[in-house]
């Protein structure tokens, strides 16, 4: 996959998998997505307040026998922490992807707490995290989450680095 | 037998609201259809709807995650949309994450309801006053928040109404019920959350 497709890959492969509900803030690195799933007449976009209210969202959807993915930036996983214990009590499948601040190339000063604490953070409420920092790493990384999130019904984070991304720009002094 | 309105934790406190909290949440679920799937908050709310409607595989409750039930119901209600949903949850929860009731607006599955039982304390804590005790009102935050069908119901005769809204709405529809503060007994309850979600998984899909 080239700098262009990715994110159309992602797409691709959530619907192939009978991802249904899309939960979401608004987001500059997930903008494609976003874009797309409210597009899609065949998804329930959910537009959130708030990250946590995705971990609900999720259980709910599986609950009801559907599937989702909850989309946010790093900086919404601390928003998440406490009800992370929702997919882990009840051992509900639970996937979401995250697009990284605070990470390669960060010019913001306050997006380098959360964004360096999100991976530990994740794996200290027994997320797995994996990463994809180039392009051709997306569609493998994200079936096996996938597969994680939706055979062996745990919680997974797929972690979509600034050196995917590009770090936002900002002006120069 | 001693009357549980009377004493316990919430011996001395006093809310607004009137009505018996497991009297008025067993009224209306009972006005509701039998298939009706149950999200219930943790503490209080899901005492009130073990004590409506039993031990029952319909029924998702929580132990914890405080502010996730109404965002689970929104869920479950995207999921299944030819069943009705009910969250049922308290002043406590929901002021937690009252954000939730936009979310949910906006969304406006028509198949969703919500009972807010409002005692205006924190009971499980040990009976501090909450917000709605002090001045904010989470119907009118419900309505703010966009969501159409909203009542608030003080007296047992305003339950039909209620009860009939939340049959036939067709949009997300919320239901404050003005409660007195009491300390009914305390429900036998499953702390396992995997074993509820695999109960309620086989009654409503046939597999776990």
């Amino acid at each position: 996959m080239n700098e262009e497709t990715w994110p159309e890959e992602i797409y691709g492969l959530l619907r192939e998998n009978g991802i249904e509900q899309i939960a979401y803030v608004p987001d500059a690195g997930h903008d494609y997505l976003i874009k797309r799933s409210i597009a899609d007449p065949e998804v329930h976009a959910v537009a959130l307040t708030t990250e946590e209210e995705g971990v609900g969202l999720l259980a709910g959807a599986h609950l009801g026998g559907s599937r989702g993915v909850l989309l946010m930036q790093s900086s919404g996983v601390g928003n998440c922490i406490n009800l992370l214990s929702l997919p882990r009590a009840g051992r509900f499948p639970f996937l979401t992807i995250i697009s990284m601040r605070g990470d390669f190339g960060e010019g913001n000063p306050w997006q380098m707490p959360m964004g360096q604490s999100t991976q530990p953070v994740l794996e200290a409420c027994d997320v797995t995290c994996l990463c994809i920092d180039s392009p051709d790493e997306v569609g493998r990384t994200i079936n096996a989450a996938i597969t994680t999130a939706f055979t062996s019904e745990m919680p997974v984070a797929v972690l979509l680095g600034q050196r995917l991304l590009g770090a936002k720009v900002f002006a120069k002094r | 037998m001693a009357d549980p309105n009377d004493g316990g934790r919430a011996a001395g406190k006093t809310a607004t609201g009137t009505l018996d909290r497991r009297v008025a949440v067993k009224q209306l679920l009972d006005s509701l259809d039998d298939d009706v799937l149950i999200v219930a908050g943790l503490a209080g709310a899901k005492g009130d709807v073990t004590a409506a409607v039993g031990d029952d595989p319909r029924v998702f409750g929580f132990g914890g995650a405080m502010g996730a039930a109404a965002s689970m119901g929104l869920g479950l209600a995207l999921a299944q949309p030819d069943r009705r949903v009910l969250v049922v949850t308290g002043d406590g929860e929901l002021l937690m994450n009252v954000g939730t009731l936009a979310t949910i607006a906006v969304a406006n599955p028509p198949n969703l309801g919500i009972i807010c039982v409002d005692n205006e304390h924190y009971g499980e804590t040990g009976f501090q006053r909450s917000h709605t005790g002090l001045g904010t009102d989470l119907a009118t935050m419900a309505q703010g928040g966009g969501i159409g069908a909203v009542r608030t119901v003080r007296e047992m005769d305003e339950l039909d109404e209620a009860g009939e809204m939340l049959r036939n709405s067709n949009g997300a529809a919320f239901v404050l019920l003005k409660v007195a503060v009491n300390d009914p007994p305390k429900m036998p309850t499953v702390w396992d959350a995997s074993w509820h979600k695999s109960r309620f998984r086989q009654a409503l899909l046939g597999k776990p």
